[in-house]
């Protein structure tokens, strides 16, 4: 626990405190940036840019070693990594703009496919001289160890500028995400703005790759901002509790796992991040699904009691056992289906609003009025008390509840 | 559904309520339908009954919660609340005896198969899974293919004929299906004059047979000489009967309020005066 | 092609074209519904699938490890529904968090668990191990007709080709189902097919087949393999019959080329060492995938 302490407050030695700032920031960049992409419903191209880093990697240390380099200069890998995920990015585009394939497919084909070589190039570092490939497998998991100060000085860096195109980009990239033929008539040229939203999800993903690994990066993209989802509904906003979430699950992850022995770093971020989002799913506000859950109970319970009481004016039989134990519960039935005098009242003020809706609907032929009707939504949160008093003299003198 | 209940009275609620119970001869009876996809409902407490042998509507504006109709009724959708029956049977009972034809954006028109694959896909519940599509299944399908003035289409693909060819096609499978009770949605949405021509003969000689249509429309221009009975709806149930008595301008102005144009319903009116 | 073609090849062409096939054939319907992905999901989720079993039998056999990692699917099928229906979060992000939390928690649970006795690590999960599954008591293709040696079959060997059976033996007898329910859902669930647990059966069925492969090629296959065949299939014609057909050709033919160019590849330009079969394989069905892209009669999507 002390451990957890000293981790926290970063007093757990250089090489902790430089993974944890790093885990931070790179999950908050990842976080931001992976906002767009969540939210124009495209958030598994992380996923195939993410994997089509493996050949670039693998493309580098061969042509490094190839001209006589160490191999393993991380601007060389960085820089291989991102140009076969651009060209992966733009085989996406291009397959599912030019075949009649879906966007899906050409994700998973570019995805399997740029892997498959990424593991071919691999196999070729290790038969070329063996020893001096150490470290690539890293770039599959992630690793902390070797972590160095030019390494972390990489992801605040890059990290930092996500963010920052990302805040100045959010207007153009929101329109594009809510309805992108809109956006082309207001003259925003998609394309690019498409591009430039996965191309920021590349620029994380391969300051990332030392870090958390190629594989586990794609939770760091997408976990953060789907759980942002849950909290707002204001894409702004958004960008910064996803930033918020994704720089929590990595300071924290990186702090746990530091205080523990065998703790791998990435997928202890990871779990932190779904944690957090497990969380949102369950608890938000309004969009919660305990939340929803009762709604919906309750929703169900006002249909079934509206429809009994209907039924009750119109001296029809309650033909729904849930909507008889619903109405006796209230003491508004008896179990026989005979209703109770707090019943026929109630049955009595549902009937003459169905009439005000009745005469409602000949006098107001606005649709936005009269498309409340829908059974459930009280008249008096349609119309003001004068004009009910209106539709009422219009009605005549109110009916009793007949009892006969 | 207990025999003692008494007939239904005359509601003193104007249309709101329908019959406690449909007639025994009901081909489709709906009762107290109710379904939601969110917190509001897209159909409430509808009530319906679709006699047997004729060809009925179900009209209303845009979102009026008709395909949602017809789509609880057939089970694809839950339901809130409500009972449906079929032929005085329970759904489960009855599904054999119901065709249906979807509305056509809801399938995937890219799908590798061809026009006759799809109305052979008719046959698939009376071939189980494992009976074998025989020589005479194959001819049934193109006899349907061919009520519709299709047969010479059988081997295209599904996407390269044209929308209205398409609705026929979906027609075809129906047909196909050789049921009692035929539920369409908007089956004249976007077809062409013949189109429309050849779908409505077939559906006029089905009732010949003694066939039920109910069938969701949306051109009030053709209500008089398609249907006999019509279904008002948006959201609930506005009105429901035949088409003479129902199918009036206040029915329709209830029904589709300020949406339909003033002039449109006054022409609707004169064609009122002139049968 | 002799004695040493039998010995050393001819078992791992055979699984990896057992392994491809598997795949594909639940490929088919999965692009065809849009769900491309399930399966990059489903590889993902075979890794803590099989630690779990690993961690609550102590051993790694066939059938607790097969039964962990359908059981993985299943949980991830459940719970990607849950979030996109309850949380009303879009399919792909609803997979994408989904997957990744399981496999990070998979890598975990693996890295706390003493594994050094058994063959379980992260890398032989990505990668395979197709060249070792040699078959040495063979001696020559005589051998095939020897009761006694073919007892000695590799066990992967069996257990891809009963599942590959397995795999056909379901598409077949659900060919219909499935064809009506992936082109009109609505129309199969009024006609009282169960589309929602056929639409199930599918994800558990590409599990299945998954984790088989899987156990003898590794992960990257499986992805590759749901997806390029298929894709690369469709593209070729019109008709779903022949696309399956197709399907399998490309699948055949990826796990035969690219088995014999990672074997014999290297060889072609001087180096001694081969290179990994399942990531030739992958790499060959994506362009195999690529060539249909351009030249597919059927490539364009009609208007
Ligand atoms: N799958 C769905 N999910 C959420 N809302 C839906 C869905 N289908 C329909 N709706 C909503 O339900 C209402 C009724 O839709 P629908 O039955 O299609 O109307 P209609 O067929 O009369 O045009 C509309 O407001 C529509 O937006
Ligand atoms: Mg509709």
């Amino acid at each position: 626990m002390s451990l957890f302490v000293e981790a926290f407050f970063l007093q757990a030695g250089y090489n902790a405190t430089l993974v944890a700032i790093g885990a931070g920031v790179l999950g908050f960049a990842a976080g931001a940036s992976g906002t767009f992409p969540f939210l124009r419903k495209r958030a598994l191209i992380s996923d195939a840019v993410a994997h089509a880093t493996l050949p670039g990697i693998g493309l580098a240390f061969i042509l490094m070693v190839t001209f006589g380099g160490d191999g393993r200069s991380l601007l060389g890998l960085i820089a291989g990594s991102a140009l076969t995920a651009w060209t992966g990015l733009l085989l996406i585009e291009w397959i599912s703009r030019r075949t009649r394939l879906t966007e899906d497919a050409a994700i998973g084909a570019i995805l399997g496919t740029f892997f498959g070589a990424g593991i071919v190039f691999l196999t070729v570092i290790q038969g070329m001289s063996a020893g001096r490939q150490a470290g690539l497998e890293g770039f599959l998991l992630g690793s902390t160890a070797g972590m160095l100060f030019q390494d972390a000085l990489l992801i605040a860096v890059g990290g930092s500028l996500a963010v920052l195109v990302t805040w100045l980009m959010r207007r153009p990239m929101t329109i594009v995400a809510f309805d992108s033929d809109y956006a082309m008539t207001l003259g925003y040229d998609v394309r690019r703005i498409d591009l430039l939203m996965m191309g920021l999800v590349l620029s994380v993903t391969v300051i990332g790759l030392k870090l958390v690994g190629l594989i586990l990066i794609v939770a760091m993209l997408i976990i953060p901002a789907v759980a942002a989802r849950f909290w707002t509904d204001r894409s702004t906003k958004m960008i910064w509790i996803a930033g918020c979430i994704g720089g929590a699950s990595g300071y924290l992850g990186a702090v746990l796992s530091a205080s523990a022995p065998a703790m791998p770093t990435g997928p202890i971020i990871v779990l932190v991040a779904a944690g957090i989002f497990v969380f949102s799913l369950l608890f938000a506000p309004d969009r919660g699904v305990l939340v929803t859950l009762f709604r919906h109970r309750g929703f169900q319970a006002r249909v079934h009691r509206r429809q009994g009481l209907l039924a009750l004016a119109a001296h029809h039989p309650i033909r729904e056992a849930y909507t008889l134990r619903l109405l006796t519960r209230e003491g508004l039935v008896r179990p026989d289906g005979v209703p109770t005098d707090a019943g026929r009242a109630q049955a009595a003020k549902i009937a003459r609003d169905e009439r005000r809706w009745d005469v409602a609907r000949e006098i107001y032929q606005d649709t936005g009025l009269t498309g409340r009707y829908d059974g459930l939504t009280p008249i008096e949160d349609v119309f003001t008390a004068d004009e009910i008093a209106e539709l009422d003299h219009q009605l005549g003198p109110p009916v009793t509840a007949r009892t006969e | 559904m207990s025999p003692t209940i008494k007939p239904a009275i005359v509601s003193d609620l104007g249309h709101a309520v329908g019959p406690a119970r449909a007639p025994r001869d009901a081909a489709l009876a709906i009762h107290g339908l109710t379904v939601s996809y969110s917190e509001k409902p897209a159909v409430f407490s509808v009530d319906a009954a679709f006699s047997t042998g004729e060809i009925s509507a179900i009209v209303g504006p845009n979102g009026a919660g008709k395909s949602t109709l017809l789509k609880a009724a057939l089970g694809v959708i839950p339901r809130l609340s409500g009972e449906v029956y079929v032929f005085g049977d329970t759904l489960r009972n009855a599904r054999a005896r119901i065709g249906y034809v979807p509305q056509s954006a809801s399938v995937d028109w890219d799908f590798p198969t061809t026009v006759l694959d799809v109305v052979q896909m008719g046959l698939y519940r009376k071939l189980g899974l494992l009976g074998r599509l025989s020589g005479q299944g194959r001819a049934q399908a193109l006899e349907c293919l061919d009520r519709v003035g299709l047969a010479d289409f059988a081997n295209r693909q599904i996407g390269q004929i044209s929308g209205g060819q398409r609705q026929r096609v979906f027609l075809a499978r129906a047909l196909a299906q050789d049921a009692d009770l035929l539920l369409l949605d908007e089956p004249f949405a976007g077809v062409d004059a013949a189109t429309e021509r050849a779908i409505i003969g077939v559906l006029k000689l089905l009732r010949k047979d003694g066939k039920t249509v109910v069938a969701v429309h949306h051109d009030l221009a053709t209500i008089r000489d398609y249907f006999d009975r019509i279904l008002l709806v948006n959201v609930r149930r506005i009105a429901e009967g035949p088409v003479a008595t129902t199918f009036t301008t206040e029915n329709l102005q209830a029904t589709f309020g300020g949406r339909l144009a003033t002039t449109h319903l006054s022409e609707l009116a004169i064609m009122d005066d002139g049968h | 092609m002799g004695a040493e073609f039998v010995q050393l090849s001819l078992i791992p062409v055979l699984i990896g074209i057992l392994s491809a096939v598997a795949c594909a054939l639940p490929g088919n319907f999965l692009i065809l519904r849009r769900q491309a992905l399930i399966g990059d999901a489903i590889s993902h989720v075979v890794l803590p699938g099989i630690v779990i079993a690993f961690l609550l039998t102590g051993v790694t056999s066939v059938a607790p490890m097969l039964l962990g990692a359908a059981g993985a699917a299943l949980v991830a099928v459940g719970l990607i529904e849950v979030v996109k229906r309850l949380g009303g979060i879009e399919p792909g992000a609803a997979m994408g968090a989904i997957f990744t939390t399981m496999f990070a928690a998979g890598v975990l649970l693996l890295d706390r668990t003493d594994t050094s006795t058994v063959h379980l690590d992260v890398e032989h999960a990505l990668m395979g191990n197709l060249e070792s599954l040699v078959w040495l008591q063979a001696e020559g293709w005589h051998s095939l007709l020897d009761l006694a040696i073919l007892a000695t079959l590799p066990d992967e060997l069996v257990r891809i080709a009963t599942v590959c059976a397995i795999v056909v033996a379901l598409t077949l007898v659900f060919w219909r189902w499935l064809k009506i329910s992936t082109f009109d859902e609505g129309f199969a669930q009024a006609l009282g097919i169960p589309a929602a647990g056929l639409g199930l059966g599918l994800v558990v069925t590409a599990a299945i087949a998954a984790v088989a492969a899987f156990d003898a090629v590794g992960s990257i296959i499986v992805i590759a393999m749901f997806i390029c065949p298929p894709a690369a299939a469709r593209l070729m014609t019109n008709r779903l019959e022949h696309q399956v057909a197709w399907s399998v050709a490309f699948a055949t033919s990826s796990a035969t080329l690219g088995y014999i160019f990672a074997g014999y590849g290297p060889l072609w330009f001087g180096s001694p060492a081969a290179v990994s079969a399942s990531g030739m394989i992958a790499s060959i069905s994506g362009i195999i995938l690529g060539l249909a892209c351009l030249y597919g009669p059927q490539r364009s999507r009609v208007k």
